[in-house]
C-alpha cells in the first residue's frame, strides 16, 4: 500500500496512521505482558492496579484504529492487497486487545493470591512471556514488511511455547496432587501460565493473517 | 477559514423552483464534494457560485452568496473578475481548437497579464501535473492531448488567471478510472493553494477526494457534513439511504 507511484496518496496517508497507530498499541501491549510478569514475580500489587487501569487506554486505543479502518474502507475503497491490509490491520488491533486483556488477566490473579509465596520458582513462565513479546514484536515488523517468511518462523516458536506450558502444567499437577493443600497456589500459577499460553496462539493468529494479507491465501500455522 | 458563505439559497428556472433554502460554509483551502441523483441541483447551486446562470433566461437567484464576505450578486459585482477568480473545469474536457501553449495563455492575454507569459504558462502547466508530458510539445494541438491530459490542460488554464477558487462539474466522467485517479491525485495537490467544489455523479469519488460532502435531493440540501461522518455514521437516514443505494 505505501509503494512509489500509487495514485491513492489519501489512502496511503489514512493508512500510515493506522500502522503508526498499531506499533504504537503494540507496544503498550508489550509493556502490558512484561509488566504483568514483573507484578507476578514481586507479588506486586500496586503495579498490578496499573496494568488493569492501563488496560482500559488500549481498549480505547483498540477502538480508534478500529473507526480508522472503516473510515479508510468507506472513503478510499481499497481493493485487494489494500483491502486485505486494512482488515488484517482490524484483526491484528482486536488480537492486540484480547493480548492485553491476558496480561490484565495475570494481574487479576496477583490480586487473588494471599501472602504465600509462590508454589515454586518462577523460571518458564518468564520464559513463556519472553517469547511470547518477542513473537509479537517479531509479527509486527512481519505485517509491516508483508513478510510470509517470517510469518511461518513466528507461528513455528509458538511450539515452544506451548512445550513451556505443558511442562508447567504436569509440574504443577504433581504438586497439587501430591499435597491437596497447595492447589489454590497451584491454580493461580497455572492461570498465569495459561494466559501467556494463549498470547501465544493470538500472535500465532496475527502471522495467519499476514499470510493472508500478503498473498491472499488461508493458512492454518496454530497446528 | 471561511471562503464561500451560502445562506438560504433559493434559485428559479421561470417558474420552477431547483434550489430550496440551500445553506452552506465552505472554508478555504478544503475540498467540498456536491452529490445527488441527476436534476437534484447540486451542478445549479455550482453555477451559482460564479454566476454562470447568469446568462439562463428567466433564471432567478434569491438568498445570499459571499466570498471572502462580499455578495457575489451585489450589482457592484465584476462577473468577469469574479469568473477569474472562481475559475470552472466543466465535464468534458474542453480545450479550444489551439495549440497546448495558447490554451493556457488564453485567459492570460485576455486579462492582458502577459509579462513573463511563458513562465506563467509554465507554472500553470506544473500545477496540473502535466508539464513534463508536454513541455516538449507546446506548439501541438491540444486535441492531440489524451482525455485525461485534455482535463488536465483545462485545470492549468483555469490556474493560469490565478484563481482563488476551482469549481469541477463532473470533471471525471469522461476519463477512464488511471486517469481519474490522477486529477484526484492533482485536486488534492490543488487544495493546497486553492478552494474546491466538485460535482460529481460518483459517490465514491466524493467519499476519495472531499473534505465535506452535501447532498442534495429535490433541489433541497439534505445533509452536509464530513465527508468522514457522511460515508461512516450519517446524521440523516435519507443520506444513508442514498450511499447505501436503498431508494425508493
Amino acid at each position: 500500500m505505501l509503494e512509489a507511484h500509487h495514485l491513492r496518496s489519501a489512502l496511503d496517508q489514512r493508512f500510515i496512521q493506522i500502522r503508526d497507530d498499531l506499533l504504537r498499541m503494540g507496544q503498550m501491549v508489550d509493556a502490558a505482558i512484561d509488566r504483568s510478569v514483573t507484578s507476578l514475580k514481586e507479588r506486586d500489587r500496586a503495579l498490578a492496579h496499573h496494568i488493569i487501569a492501563d488496560d482500559l487506554i488500549i481498549n480505547a486505543l483498540r477502538s480508534t484504529i478500529e473507526e480508522e479502518c472503516l473510515a479508510l474502507i468507506a472513503t478510499q475503497q481499497p481493493t485487494a492487497v489494500d483491502l486485505r491490509a486494512v482488515v488484517t490491520a482490524m484483526f491484528l488491533t482486536n488480537e492486540m486487545e484480547r493480548i492485553a486483556d491476558h496480561a490484565a488477566g495475570i494481574a487479576k490473579t496477583v490480586l487473588r493470591m494471599d501472602d504465600e509465596p509462590l508454589l515454586k520458582p518462577l523460571v518458564d513462565i518468564p520464559k513463556m512471556a519472553e517469547l511470547a513479546r518477542d513473537m509479537l514484536k517479531q509479527s509486527l515488523d512481519a505485517f509491516l514488511a508483508r513478510d510470509i517468511q517470517a510469518a511461518h518462523t513466528i507461528a513455528a516458536r509458538d511450539d515452544e511455547i506451548d512445550r513451556l506450558y505443558r511442562n508447567i502444567f504436569a509440574e504443577l499437577l504433581g504438586i497439587m496432587a501430591h499435597d491437596p493443600t497447595t492447589v489454590s497456589r497451584g491454580t493461580y500459577l497455572l492461570w498465569c501460565g495459561h494466559n501467556i499460553e494463549r498470547i501465544g496462539d493470538r500472535v500465532t493468529n496475527i502471522a495467519e493473517r499476514i499470510v493472508f494479507m500478503t498473498t491472499g491465501a488461508r493458512e492454518d500455522l496454530n497446528e | 477559514m471561511l471562503k464561500i458563505n451560502a445562506q438560504h439559497v433559493d434559485f428559479y428556472y421561470g417558474a420552477s423552483q431547483a434550489l430550496v433554502d440551500i445553506c452552506m460554509e465552505m472554508a478555504e483551502r478544503e475540498i467540498t464534494a456536491l452529490i445527488g441523483p441527476s436534476g437534484c441541483g447540486k451542478s445549479t447551486f455550482l453555477r451559482c457560485l460564479n454566476r454562470m446562470n447568469d446568462t439562463i433566461p428567466g433564471a432567478r437567484v434569491a438568498g445570499k452568496i459571499e466570498l471572502d464576505g462580499r455578495d457575489l450578486y451585489d450589482p457592484k459585482v465584476d462577473v468577469p473578475d469574479l469568473r477569474r477568480r472562481v475559475g470552472m473545469v466543466f465535464q468534458k474536457p474542453n480545450p479550444f481548437p489551439q495549440s497546448i501553449y495558447d490554451n493556457v495563455a488564453f485567459g492570460p492575454r485576455v486579462l492582458g497579464l502577459t509579462q513573463a507569459l511563458a513562465d506563467r504558462v509554465e507554472q500553470s502547466l506544473r500545477g496540473a501535473a502535466l508539464w513534463d508530458d508536454v513541455k516538449d510539445h507546446l506548439s501541438e494541438p491540444a486535441q492531440n492531448l489524451s482525455l485525461g491530459q485534455q482535463q488536465r490542460l483545462c485545470i492549468a488554464r483555469v490556474l493560469a488567471v490565478e484563481p482563488e477558487v476551482i469549481l469541477m462539474d463532473e470533471p471525471c466522467s469522461a476519463l477512464d478510472p488511471i486517469a481519474t485517479l490522477a486529477i484526484e491525485e492533482l485536486m488534492r495537490e490543488l487544495k493546497q493553494r486553492y478552494t474546491i467544489v466538485i460535482v460529481t455523479h460518483n459517490m465514491q469519488q466524493a467519499a476519495r477526494v472531499s473534505d465535506r460532502t452535501g447532498l442534495f435531493w429535490l433541489g433541497r440540501l439534505v445533509e452536509f457534513n464530513l465527508t468522514e461522518k457522511m460515508f461512516t455514521h450519517p446524521d440523516q437516514i435519507q443520506t444513508e439511504d442514498y450511499i447505501t443505494g436503498r431508494l425508493g
